[in-house]
């Protein structure tokens, strides 16, 4: 199976559908000409050409409107945010036009739109461009949400989000663009709202998505040298969430942790926190602890910007609070 | 109202306590979680906080006695009270213990509940989902299975239990209130019921009173899972080979008893050898390292572990950085590790990332053995007896000489032939030697 890297599979899965369908088109910041800022598009122009990668002036607002018009009008768009951090110029449009269109309009308009780009933390750059903003967005009815944390969820995702007939709000990430990981040269399709148990275990469920899945592995395995066999859930899709996939691991394991990269305060990973109490309550043998990044803007001071983020020792530090250590 | 307060199960196994210290002496004012004493189990010392607030009126076992779980050991109540009146108090809580204790005899003589408390722990794992409509549908009081009323509701204020600690207490018919919990502030958990289960259990009780051989299948322990892994991922992964020689330990055990004369201590003998095998490392550096697949890494740390023998496992406690320390400390972390061994009481700090281990199995008696390594190390030291061997002395003559046969097991991804032989070779020297690590 190909190695390749998750900026590629994120171009494979935008290639692929705009072959299959001449409705779905590109539009953003730097996405023609300049390949993309962080490479996502390279080569799309070439082949696609300006009518279907269009590059916009910076104007969040205006060119996701834009996309969100041209889809009521019956294209598929796939709006690219050089972050997300700056998609909160636009939130009015996904939130009061994209989300809201089908419902206030009796049904009469849907929306098949893509809003994707890096989001959450990277590295050295301070508290306005490093948000993880999975919270906001997943507050809103009307909006589907999804995170992929590797090369072969961010092909399989991406391709269901572009064939999905409601707006659905893409979470990449800066530093998982260069991740490499296996993907098929066949075509698949991961479907919208389907977590996925990225390491199987008995003892305690840690749940979780996006960049940190990947800490949460690391930390897993260090459990694993200590004899303590944790299962790791990658959500996959924040909204709708995977509801059966937590209660299932929950009530073989009867621990729960969950890592989230946002701020605690009414956070994807709160809430999640709240449906394991509801649904799992006489399955637990322990409290449902919730691991996140600090609740403060993020600190440009290297060392205070890896102290505000979930980590390996947090995350064992929760551990040990549920298994009574 | 004076109260007598019991020996409580400070671990899940503990049947009495002996009571080591008493922190806080009659007539001392406490507090609902002040330290009353020390007491100690099968497994550690523990610290028994008071479970309620007022004064300590009577102290009623004394330190170093014995006391069952359950009984008396003191009396609580408010200023001035008299504690002779708490026995006549405490006693309706007494005999309802005893009634739980009695349980079981009841039971057999029922036929309903038998089959119940035979029902072996392990059993009720995996629990199945719960169905998707718990939540959706309210549950109807009549539902509810008449066993709940039998679990005093927690508002008496009588115990703290987790969720699933009460369902597991229902559908087996523990009575919390007579269930010792170990978590935070004596919360039940689940391993708390399910202890309480199978101390209970008769088939369980006789079983061991007989001793005999029986078929039964043991539930593989998180730590004998990691040991399992842990070594065929070293067996299958790491091509062994090993290398054998005799050292002469006379020396060795000569300047250990000046050592511990001169000292009037009882230095290891482990600690003589981690000390040679870390200075040897010191010279072969590619044997304290380790094998990345793509690259070797080799270590500035000497991080030595010795294998210690468990009623539960093997564990391999480590001291580091054995190369910048000397015979006496290294002893004395040695010590402090072996304890907390023994304990059970080792964290992952204390084990994780040994770079060379030293196992021995002289104290039982074998005079050598191979071993398996030690990841993420490359190379483990077998040692044998201590014992007497006859060789020819330099003049040709029979002598007995006390000496042990030392095994290196090396991995020959990244220590060849050479590189384990020049290594064993100067640690032999090193050991007949002892003065070698100062030159």
């Amino acid at each position: 199976m190909p190695v390749i890297a998750y900026r590629d599979a994120l171009n494979q899965a935008i290639d692929e559908e705009m072959a299959r369908d001449d409705r779905v088109f590109l539009i953003g910041e730097e996405v023609a000409l300049y390949n993309g800022a962080y490479k996502v598009s390279r080569g799309l122009h070439d082949k696609y050409g300006d009518r279907r990668v269009i590059d916009t002036p910076i104007s969040e607002e205006g060119f996701t409107g834009i996309g969100i018009g041209a889809a009521m009008a019956g294209l598929r768009p796939i709006v690219e945010w050089m972050t997300f951090n700056f998609s909160i110029q636009a939130l009015d449009q996904v939130i009061n036009n994209a989300a809201k269109m089908r419902y206030m309009s009796g049904g009469q308009f849907s929306v098949p739109i893509v809003f994707r780009g890096p989001n959450g933390p990277a590295e050295w750059l301070s508290s306005q461009h490093s948000q993880a903003l999975d919270a906001i967005y997943s507050h809103v009815p009307g909006l589907k949400v999804i995170s992929a944390a590797t090369p072969y969820d961010a092909k399989g995702l991406l391709k269901s989000a572009i064939r999905d007939d409601n707006p659905v709000v893409m979470m990449e990430a800066e530093l998982l663009y260069g991740a490499k990981g296996d993907v098929p040269t066949d075509e698949y399709l991961i479907p919208l709202g389907k977590a996925d148990i990225k390491r199987p275990g008995r003892e305690v469920t840690l749940i979780t998505f996006g960049k940190v899945v990947h800490m949460v592995l690391a930390a897993a395995e260090a459990l694993a040298q200590d004899g303590i066999d944790a299962e790791v859930i990658d959500l996959r899709s924040l909204r709708p969430l995977d509801e059966a996939a937590i209660v299932a691991s929950v009530a073989k394991t009867s621990r729960c942790i969950v890592i989230d990269e946002g701020w605690p305060i009414a956070s994807v990973g709160a809430y999640v926190a709240w449906l394991v109490s509801h649904r799992c309550f006489d399955r637990l043998d322990a409290q449902v602890e919730l691991v996140t990044s600090e609740d403060i803007p993020m600190p440009y001071n290297h060392q205070l910007e890896l102290a505000a983020q979930p980590s390996v020792d947090k995350i064992l530090a929760a551990v040990e609070k549920v298994l009574y250590l | 109202m004076a109260e007598n307060i019991p020996m409580l199960a400070l671990s899940p196994t503990m049947e009495e306590g002996v009571i080591v210290k008493w922190v806080k002496n009659e007539g001392d004012a406490v507090a609902q979680g002040d330290v009353l004493c020390e007491v100690e189990t099968d497994k550690a010392t523990m610290e028994y906080e008071s479970p309620a607030d007022g004064v300590l009126l009577k102290i009623l076992a004394q330190e170093g006695s014995s006391v069952p779980v359950g009984k008396e050991i003191a009396t609580i109540g408010e200023a001035g009270e008299k504690a002779e009146g708490a026995a006549k108090t405490a006693e309706p809580e007494h005999e309802k213990e005893e009634k739980a204790v009695e349980k079981p005899a009841e039971a057999e003589k029922k036929p309903q509940e038998p089959a119940k408390a035979e029902k072996p722990p392990e059993k009720a794992e995996p629990e199945p989902e719960p169905p998707a409509e718990q939540t959706q549908k309210p549950r109807l009081p009549e539902e509810a299975p008449p066993q709940q009323k039998m679990t005093k509701p927690a508002a008496e204020g009588k115990f703290v239990a987790t969720p699933l600690a009460r369902r597991l207490a229902d559908e087996r018919g523990v009575d919390l209130s007579t269930v010792q919990g170990s978590g935070p502030d004596g919360r039940i958990t689940r391993d708390d019921v399910k202890a309480a289960v199978s101390k209970t259990s008769p088939q369980a009780a006789t079983a061991a009173a007989q001793g005999t051989l029986e078929d039964k299948t043991i539930e593989i322990t998180p730590k004998r899972k990691v040991i399992a892994d842990t070594l065929s991922g070293s067996k299958f992964s790491a091509p062994h080979f090993y290398l054998k020689v005799t050292a002469g330990v006379e020396n060795l055990m000569a300047a250990r008893a000046r050592l511990n004369k001169s000292l009037n201590a009882h230095v290891s003998v482990n600690a003589f050898l981690i000390k040679f095998v870390a200075e040897t490392l010191r010279r072969h550096p590619m044997v304290n390292a380790t094998w990345k697949e793509d690259a070797i890494e080799q270590h500035a740390a000497i991080d030595i572990a010795l294998a210690v023998s468990q009623p539960d496992g093997l564990i391999a406690p480590v001291v580091r950085d054995c190369g910048a320390k000397g015979i006496l400390q290294i002893d004395t972390e040695l010590k402090a590790l072996v304890d907390k061994t023994r304990k059970g009481a080792l964290t992952r700090a204390d084990y994780a990332d040994s770079t060379f281990t030293v196992s021995s199995l002289g104290t039982y008696g074998i005079e050598e053995f191979t071993a398996i390594i030690n990841p993420p190390g490359s190379a483990i030291l077998a040692v044998g007896e201590f014992m007497k061997i006859c060789v020819a002395d330099e003049n040709e003559q029979i002598c007995a000489k006390l000496c042990a046969k030392l095994t290196l097991s090396c991995d020959h991804r990244l220590i060849d032939g050479a590189i384990g032989a020049n290594f064993l070779r100067d640690l032999k020297q090193m050991i007949e030697y002892p003065i070698e690590p100062l030159y």
